[in-house]
């Protein structure tokens, strides 16, 4: 029987978390986070759910209480955004590197300075390397349903993942919400299986130095040095493209829900212009492909939901028949382009794909971005296209000065 | 069957050479002279305060007191802190062995 509530993003990944049934939370409150962790507190103290909710004082700590919790056997929560998950930085390299299962929500706001609590994905991205999976959410359905299958994937693969999705654009914007019962959930979500716990019992050093080389230990055992170590955690990467694919499959099957594994794809069957992107941004390319196709332009658009791992196989069967893309982000790699673009490009590479690629840097720090302002960008991409113009671009939407520096 | 290392992040047990034989770090190892160490004179346990600053925890409270060296890493410390100077560092190039 179906439960449909209308809440926000911030209540759907709150009560996702209540029914994966952490046994420790620790989050310090960020705008536009803050009504998920005030939330999850409220659970944690009217009883309805049995976790620890350790109050701290920074997120530094907030991920460091994570990996500790983890590490002796339980499964953990927290959420940030911005300069919160910068903060976080470090442990969240720590976190990956343990290969500890850490869920975290990345509730994503631009980055200062200049301060901004509106929403862009500079944060999310800017942490792209520390060697967490990193999924985007387009609506707040798929958030409570992403934080699901977060638990799922952390778990098989032993690597942490972070559920992002856009501030106030989703975490503060109301959305009726399909609320799985207790029951399914647990169907779907076997009990954490740590593959270290931490124990008096079983004394053992955790993360000790490790030197350039391997190491036989006292049992006369060639340990893995370092590079071993990173070269299993990327292994685990590349495994965890069939488990993200796989996950969001059996979820579908339970709940009758599917937002893609990987990638998903809208009205792209014949389209000759493909718009693509992460988050909210490509739900409204939905739109724009929509009016676009009522002017006669066949166009889809490609949503990015795994950005790392990135869908390299997916993207490139997805814009097989392209003839011209346009790629809407709320990020910048500065002194080169938009992040996903260069992916995207990277992924095209070597394949017979050679429609041209806009890059249009979009609604940063909260900037807005309307349908038929995507309409008339995609358009001029098409149009290039058709012209023969086949150079890749960098576009700056809405963006209104004429100073360079 | 050779034993494979399993795991998926760095772990290990505290065991006496999980770290290797880290005596091989050293460059100069103490060497203990009986006609001076207060246990061997005494003929009784006393003193040890070798064993007791030791960082290795590779001094023994026995009479003679004995140093192992698969993992004495060579610091000196024993050499400082003994009261009559029983223990000197000699440079392991110097060594004939």
């Amino acid at each position: 029987m179906s439960d449909v509530r209308i809440i926000t993003g911030n209540e759907a990944a709150a009560l996702a978390v209540k029914r994966a049934e952490p046994g420790v939370i620790a989050a310090y409150p960020i705008t536009p986070q803050t009504k998920l962790a005030e939330v999850l507190s409220e659970y944690v103290e009217k009883g309805e759910l049995k976790a620890e909710y350790v109050r701290v004082e920074s997120e530094h700590s907030s991920m460091t209480v994570c990996i500790s919790a983890s590490t002796v056997g339980a499964r953990v929560f927290t959420a940030t955004s911005s300069n919160g998950l910068l903060y976080m930085h470090e442990q969240l390299h720590w976190a990956a590197g343990s290969r500890l299962p850490v869920v975290m929500c990345c509730v994503n706001r631009g980055v200062g300075a200049p301060w901004s609590i509106f929403n862009d994905q500079q944060d999310s991205f800017s942490q792209r390397d520390t060697g967490w999976i990193q999924l985007y959410c387009r609506d707040n359905q798929e958030i409570l349903d992403t934080v699901l299958q977060a638990y799922r994937i952390a778990e098989e693969v032993y690597l942490p993942v972070m559920v992002c999705y856009d501030g106030f654009v989703l975490s503060h914007t109301m959305m009726p919400v399909d609320v799985p019962d207790t029951g399914l959930v647990k169907q779907f979500l076997p009990p954490y299986t740590p593959h270290t716990i931490l124990s008096p019992e079983d004394p053992r050093t955790i993360n000790p130095v490790f030197f350039a080389s391997r190491r036989e230990n006292a049992e006369g055992v060639l340990c893995d040095g370092y590079m071993e170590m990173r070269y299993k955690m990327q292994a685990a990467f590349e495994r965890s493209r069939g488990v993200i694919t796989a996950a969001s499959d059996e979820w579908a099957q339970l709940s009758g829900r599917n937002h893609g594994g990987m990638i998903w794809e809208y009205r792209t069957e014949d389209a000759d212009l493909l718009l693509t992107g992460m988050g909210s941004i490509a739900t409204e390319a939905t739109l724009a492909a929509d009016t676009l196709r009522a002017e006669g332009i066949r166009a889809g658009v490609v949503g990015i939901r795994a950005f790392r791992p990135f869908p390299k196989e997916e993207v490139a069967r997805a814009f097989e028949q392209a003839r011209a893309i346009a790629v809407f982000e709320k990020c910048i790699s500065y002194g080169y382009e938009g992040g996903v673009c260069s992916d995207l490009k990277a992924a095209l590479y070597g394949t017979d794909i050679r429609a041209p690629i806009h890059n249009y840097i979009s609604g940063l720090g909260g900037r807005d971005v309307k349908t038929r302002e995507l309409v008339e960008a995609a358009r001029t991409t098409f149009e290039a296209a058709l012209a023969g113009d086949a150079e890749n671009k960098t576009i700056w939407l809405n963006c209104h000065t004429g100073v360079r520096d | 069957m050779e034993k494979t290392d399993t795991n998926i992040s760095g772990v290990c047990t505290p065991a006496p050479g999980e770290a290797g034989k880290t005596g091989e770090w050293r460059d100069a190892r103490p060497v203990i002279d009986p006609a001076k160490c207060i246990p061997e004179v005494k003929g009784k346990p006393a003193c040890f305060l070798c064993w007791l600053y030791c960082p290795e925890g590779v001094v023994t409270m026995t009479i003679p007191v004995t140093i192992d060296m698969d993992y004495c890493k060579g610091c000196g410390i024993c050499a400082e802190e003994c009261p009559p100077n029983a223990i000197q560092m000699v440079r392991e190039v110097d060594i004939d062995e």
